[in-house]
């Protein structure tokens, strides 16, 4: 880096001393920390990694965490999708409220949202107590678990695919229809593929968001392990324990699928992208 | 679903169209049902995962009447958090703010090899968890650390204590403000900086007079995100605090302190006030999307 740092005309100043800035500060704050945790893990011989990284405890973490995030992300692309068609082509009085209400996941603290999130689905909530009769109990089963990772991903595929929809041209789908097609049709051939690369890039957001989620879920979850504990709660569990080296081996796992995702959204935004010209 | 637009004849709906174009032609072609359908869909689930939980939170911290709600947020271990959470407010804010700036300006103004790359590196705290971002913290600084010798030798307390709640505050809120400045950077464009800096302008004189007023409603969205993130930010906190009470309580975790103490009336009275606050913001973030 650093070789270059041309604009077009070349009478910009600052360069040296942002970009200076700039690394030192990712370095410090950011590379350094993330090398440490890797590093750290290195010095476990890989057979001590691997029988931390796959105890049966372990092994049920990611198996509830990764279903979980892979069940609310799912409901938050239907819904989410849906959400955003509602906003964009209907008239739906009070929509500034809502559509600024969307964004309350990304706003309220998750340890806020997990503790009113139990109180609404426990058995005497709200909505809770509807439930009950209906045999589903939400708060302290997985289904809590989903309940709350489905409300942090909401934001995701509604702001993904608002911008697609108010960028679609409704005469194209107007054209369609008076061309004889039916609004299935409409609908399978024309909204489908060019709603997709935001839909499955909101899906990747919302689902990468999950998997590290851990204030909303600690409180609605019951924390029970191999039932209904989550991966952060493990590490968190290790950590008071002061195993340190048990929390960096599960950590680094965490690690290792957060980063394939980031790199999985990269593509498909890339994806998008084409898509678009 | 709407057998009335399949059933119609062509021609007479092209002949229809250049007349009766948009919302007028659609409601007619698809009748009021399914929108009407759909919207009550989409509400109720925005219902049920928003709305409801927004009102549960004030009704409970209201539960035990006006007085309690203020003797709780009032207490001297509320008002601890709430000083505590000032204290680290007021160390991210600046550091990360300028960060995002001087990323933003060599980001959106240069071009370098490798510039992708510091893109993917800036936004990759975005992809940890929470609770791994504390975790690197405490491999930093912690008694068996990096760093730990070091601390130690110099009677330094950063786990625990307000030095490691800010560095995992830090870490976890670095993109919001470059993510945002980037791309209304580049929008811009550098011609009205160039034209300052040609006329004569020092390059401190253009930053202020030119770049941070053109810049200044991203730069004031992103500042609302940090923001929020800033005072909400519970795992990677939770991870470097130690729960002292009293000292290294932050707002959220005192709320979780109280509600695993079954106190909870209390645990949402101070709930609630956080609430307001990302209430707030979302105000801040409508109102500032129709300028960004």
């Amino acid at each position: 880096m650093g070789a270059g740092g041309r604009t077009r005309t070349g009478v910009l100043p600052g360069f040296g001393l942002t970009l200076g800035l700039t690394l030192t500060y990712v370095c410090l704050l950011i590379l350094i920390p993330l090398a440490a945790l890797i590093l750290k893990s290195a010095t476990l011989p890989f057979d001590k990694f691997w029988q931390i990284a796959t105890t049966p405890r372990a092994l049920a973490s990611y198996k509830i965490t990764l279903l979980c995030s892979a069940v609310a992300a799912t409901i938050n692309t239907v819904f989410g999708v849906l959400v955003a068609w509602v906003l964009t082509r209907y008239h739906v009085p009070g929509k500034r409220i809502i559509d600024a209400l969307v964004d309350l996941p990304f706003a309220l603290p998750t340890a806020v949202a997990g503790i009113a999130l139990t109180a609404v689905y426990a058995q005497n909530g709200p909505i809770g107590r509807y439930l009950q009769p209906l045999g589903i109990n939400v708060a302290f089963t997985p289904l809590g678990i989903i309940v709350a990772l489905t409300f942090i991903g909401l934001p995701f595929v509604v702001r993904t695919v608002q911008p697609v929809l108010q960028a679609m041209d409704p005469e194209i789908e107007e054209a369609a229809e008076s061309l004889g097609a039916n609004s299935r049709q409409v609908f399978v051939r024309i909204m489908l593929p060019t709603l997709a690369p935001a839909a499955i890039t909101g899906f990747t957001l919302a689902f990468a968001r999950a998997l590290g989620e851990y204030g909303s879920v600690v409180f609605i979850s019951g924390n029970l392990p191999l039932k209904t504990e989550i991966t952060t709660l493990l590490i968190m569990t290790k950590l008071e324990q002061y195993d340190y080296a048990g929390a960096t081996a599960i950590a680094v796992v965490m690690l290792g699928l957060s980063f394939s995702l980031l790199l999985v959204i990269n593509l498909l935004q890339a994806w998008g992208r084409r898509w678009e010209t | 679903m709407t057998p009335s637009s399949s059933g119609a004849s062509p021609a007479a709906a092209i002949a229809a169209a250049p007349v009766v174009r948009g919302r007028v032609a659609r409601r007619g072609k698809h009748g009021w049902i399914t929108p009407a359908v759909l919207t009550g869909i989409a509400l109720l689930y925005l219902a049920g995962f928003l709305l409801v939980p927004l009102i549960a939170v004030f009704v409970q911290a209201f539960e035990q009447g006006a007085a309690a709600y203020w003797r709780a947020i009032t207490e001297p271990d509320a008002r601890s958090a709430i000083w505590l959470t000032t204290v680290v407010f007021a160390c991210v804010i600046p550091l990360n703010l300028a960060f995002g700036i001087a990323a933003a300006w060599a980001i959106a103004r240069f071009e370098f090899r490798g510039k992708h790359l510091l893109i993917t590196i800036i936004d990759l705290p975005f992809a940890v968890s929470p609770v791994v971002s504390g975790l690197l913290f405490v491999l930093l600084f912690g008694a068996k650390g990096w760093f730990g010798p070091f601390v130690d030798a110099h009677n330094l307390q950063i786990i625990f204590a307000l030095p490691g709640i800010v560095l995992a505050t830090l870490f976890v809120t670095v993109p919001f403000v470059a993510r945002e400045l980037i791309p209304v950077m580049t929008e811009l464009g550098p011609e009205q900086e160039e034209a300052a800096l040609v006329l004569g302008a020092s390059g401190w004189q253009m930053f202020w007079r030119v770049t941070l007023p053109n810049i200044r409603w991203g730069l004031l969205y992103g500042l609302v995100l940090l923001t929020a993130r800033t005072i909400g930010e519970f795992g990677a906190v939770s991870v470097v605090s130690g729960h002292i009470r009293g000292q290294t309580n932050t707002i959220p975790l005192y709320v979780e302190i109280l509600y695993n103490e079954y106190n909870f009336a209390a645990a949402f009275a101070i709930a609630s006030v956080l609430t307001g606050l990302a209430l707030l913001s979302l105000a801040a973030r409508s109102l500032l999307r129709t300028r960004v």
